[in-house]
């Protein structure tokens, strides 16, 4: 593997063909569906037309069969095009939520699920965090007890993005009680299958942004699946899940990279233009500073991020990268958007100047997937060799 | 029918031009390169008469030729036109400024190899905007031309080709093969979808140079001087109807 800095012309090709598209959704596309609430159907649907939702699906079921390097780049520049997480939380779980089902589905299930979530025909939520476990995700309480036909899923989840408008779930739950079972995280299984809403109810959870893309709080009562909806092997779904959570740090730390851009791309133009005391204020060493140091962080979290697609797509283990490219992502995203509200000083604070919206989205990349603390222990522990702390 | 559409690699339409201090031309260093924003027009209505569309049978081109003539990177505009849904692709590897005579000559013989029923350009190109290129190459190889088209409509060997003129619209009927050049309400192009992205990678491009086709593109013209027009000035209130034609009179002299 090397490690390139300049992008492949395919590459361009592609963060080229994404701007073109985004062009038409522009801030004030975004700032209305924010303040709304309406889901942002005509870009995910203009997304789905070109085929993009399936950048990294395998080719036999339509997808382009690309890397994580190119959903990160579509992904990232979906967010630095002004759409934020509004846009990019939009498709996320699209673009590397049914790794599961690729790696670990039957060829039947493969032909039944995939062709149609990249045509975006089928929407699907991601079910597993739960308000009793949260990261301690083998504590989940969710049962999935077995039947003739399958199995019956009784339980409650939270913070499940798009459960709104979703026709599938992909859920995991206990399927052997954690005392039966030799480690914790055994008796886990994984699902995917249809979203009966006569079995759950879906209830959005009013929060900070990203408004037009909602996160729910479900309450499952005695959801049917049939066997054939069981992904991989029943007791393996916490190890199948592991193998879509650093796909889905690096997409993370590379959107907030995005947004911190279009924060920082805002706040240049704002402080080049607006002049204070006969001069522009970016002239004042106390407006660039912030600004160029959040770009020399925005930077340097890019390049983990990509390093870590990387060693992903090359096969190789990238838990440490991709942990730290959402950490670093995160923060530098978060950086760079105050760093912009605060260039614009009252201006900052006001809608029409976008950048507020972007800081409260850039509040979403430090907490999801996993949360800094969780982050910094993982190094800690298996970086660092130090003893596990919890 | 093979149609032709030659594709120019020039500074992206969205960029704010800046002219190099020497002022010995257009500062071009590190800046977003795109195809010429005519030539992407022509794309599209050379992939509307192989697919059908736009108010052409499928099928009226049996094949789509994207040509460029600059340097290696005019390889990713080429790509473009392939994602688009060009067929093939033909880069003609010249470094530096080529003038448009040159240009209209390698593509005679590029005409001549390839036997195209119709090359469709842009009007012009919007680094230099020299407008040139089609009409010398109708004149070269001796073929029927119709600039500026908004409308193209093919029918037993003939385009009947709609120009936007000063005053209206002018329809011509050309004998094909022919030469059409286009203007921006010929149609509206596409986006690449990612599969056509990933088809284009797999069409074939080749790599001749200007010597291939026994062509000399050592520029005949000399560029003087390059420079930024001027600044607008500002405009001027005015309290009265009256305070308004003396100024028309006395300052502006139009009255």
């Amino acid at each position: 593997m090397t490690l390139t800095v300049e992008l492949s012309d395919a590459q361009a090709a592609i963060k080229d063909a994404i701007e073109k598209i985004c062009a038409q959704f522009d801030d004030p596309y975004w700032r209305k569906v924010d303040d709304t609430g309406d889901f942002p159907n005509a870009f995910v649907d203009a997304i789905a037309a070109g085929g993009w939702l399936g950048v990294a699906m395998p080719e036999e079921f339509g997808g382009a069969g690309l890397g994580l390097t190119e959903a990160a780049l579509m992904m990232q520049t979906v967010a630095q095009s002004g759409a934020g997480f509004s846009g990019a939380s939009a498709i996320h779980l699209n673009i590397f939520g049914l790794m599961p089902v690729v790696k670990f589905g039957t060829p039947e299930q493969k032909k039944r699920f995939l062709p149609r979530i990249i045509s975006g025909e089928d929407k699907s939520c991601f079910a597993v965090t739960e308000p009793n476990s949260g990261l301690d995700t083998a504590s989940l309480q969710t049962r999935a007890e077995r039947t003739n036909a399958g199995y019956r899923i009784t339980g409650r989840k939270i913070w499940t993005t798009n459960a709104q408008r979703a026709d599938k779930i992909l859920i995991i739950a206990r399927t052997t009680p954690k005392d039966q079972c030799r480690k914790p995280t055994d008796g886990l299984s994984l699902f995917y299958t249809d979203f009966d809403r006569s079995k759950i109810e879906a209830q959005p959870i009013p929060k900070m942004g990203r408004k037009a893309v909602e996160c729910n709080t479900l309450f499952i009562d005695g959801l049917d699946v049939p066997r054939d909806d069981l992904i991989g092997e029943e007791g393996q779904g916490f190890r199948i899940l592991l193998t879509g959570l650093n796909p889905e740090r690096v997409l993370i730390g590379a959107e907030a990279v995005g947004l911190g851009r279009a924060a920082l791309a805002r706040a240049a133009q704002y402080a080049k233009e607006r002049e204070v005391f006969g001069r522009p204020i970016g002239q004042n060493q106390g407006v660039a500073h912030p600004l160029a140091r959040a770009w020399a962080e925005l930077e340097a979290a890019n390049l983990l991020a990509f390093k870590a697609a990387a060693l992903f797509d090359a096969g190789k283990e990238c838990g440490a990268e991709a942990n730290a490219a959402k950490y670093l992502g995160g923060e530098a995203g978060f950086n760079a958007c105050e760093a912009a509200v605060m260039a614009h000083g009252g201006m900052g604070y006001a809608k029409e100047y976008y950048v507020e919206r972007y800081f409260r989205e850039a509040m979403i990349a430090r907490i999801v997937p996993v949360s800094r603390e969780m982050i910094l222990n993982f190094i800690a522990e298996r970086v660092l060799g130090l003893p596990k702390s919890y | 029918m093979k149609v032709l559409v030659p594709v120019k690699r020039v500074l992206d339409y969205n960029l704010k031009v800046r002219v190099k201090p020497d002022q010995s031309g257009v500062d071009l260093s590190n800046l977003k390169m795109s195809m010429n924003p005519f030539d992407e027009i022509a794309v599209e209505e050379a992939v509307r008469m192989k697919e059908g569309g736009g108010g052409h049978a499928a099928g009226a081109a049996s094949e789509v030729i994207a040509v460029s003539i600059g340097p290696q990177q005019a390889q990713e505009t080429i790509r473009t036109a392939l994602a688009m849904g060009a067929d093939r692709g033909i880069l003609v590897q010249v470094d530096g400024d080529v003038e448009p005579l040159a240009v209209a000559k390698i593509l005679k013989a590029i005409c001549d190899a390839e036997q195209p029923g119709l090359v469709i350009l842009g009007k012009q190109a919007i680094d230099d905007d020299s407008n040139q290129t089609g009409q010398m190459l109708a004149a070269l190889l001796d073929w029927p031309q119709a600039t500026f088209a908004s409308k193209i409509a093919l029918s037993d060997g003939k385009a009947a080709v709609t120009r936007e003129v000063d005053g209206g619209l002018q329809t011509l009927s050309v004998a094909l093969p022919a030469i059409v050049t286009t203007d921006l309400r010929l149609n509206e192009p596409r986006y690449a979808s990612l599969p056509n992205i990933m088809k284009a990678k797999k069409k074939p491009i080749d790599m001749k140079t200007a010597a291939d086709y026994g062509v000399d593109v050592a520029p005949r013209l000399q560029v003087v001087k390059v420079a930024e027009p001027a600044k607008r000035q500002g405009g001027a209130k005015v309290k009265t109807v009256q305070e308004l034609v003396e100024k028309l009179k006395n300052e502006a002299g139009v009255l």
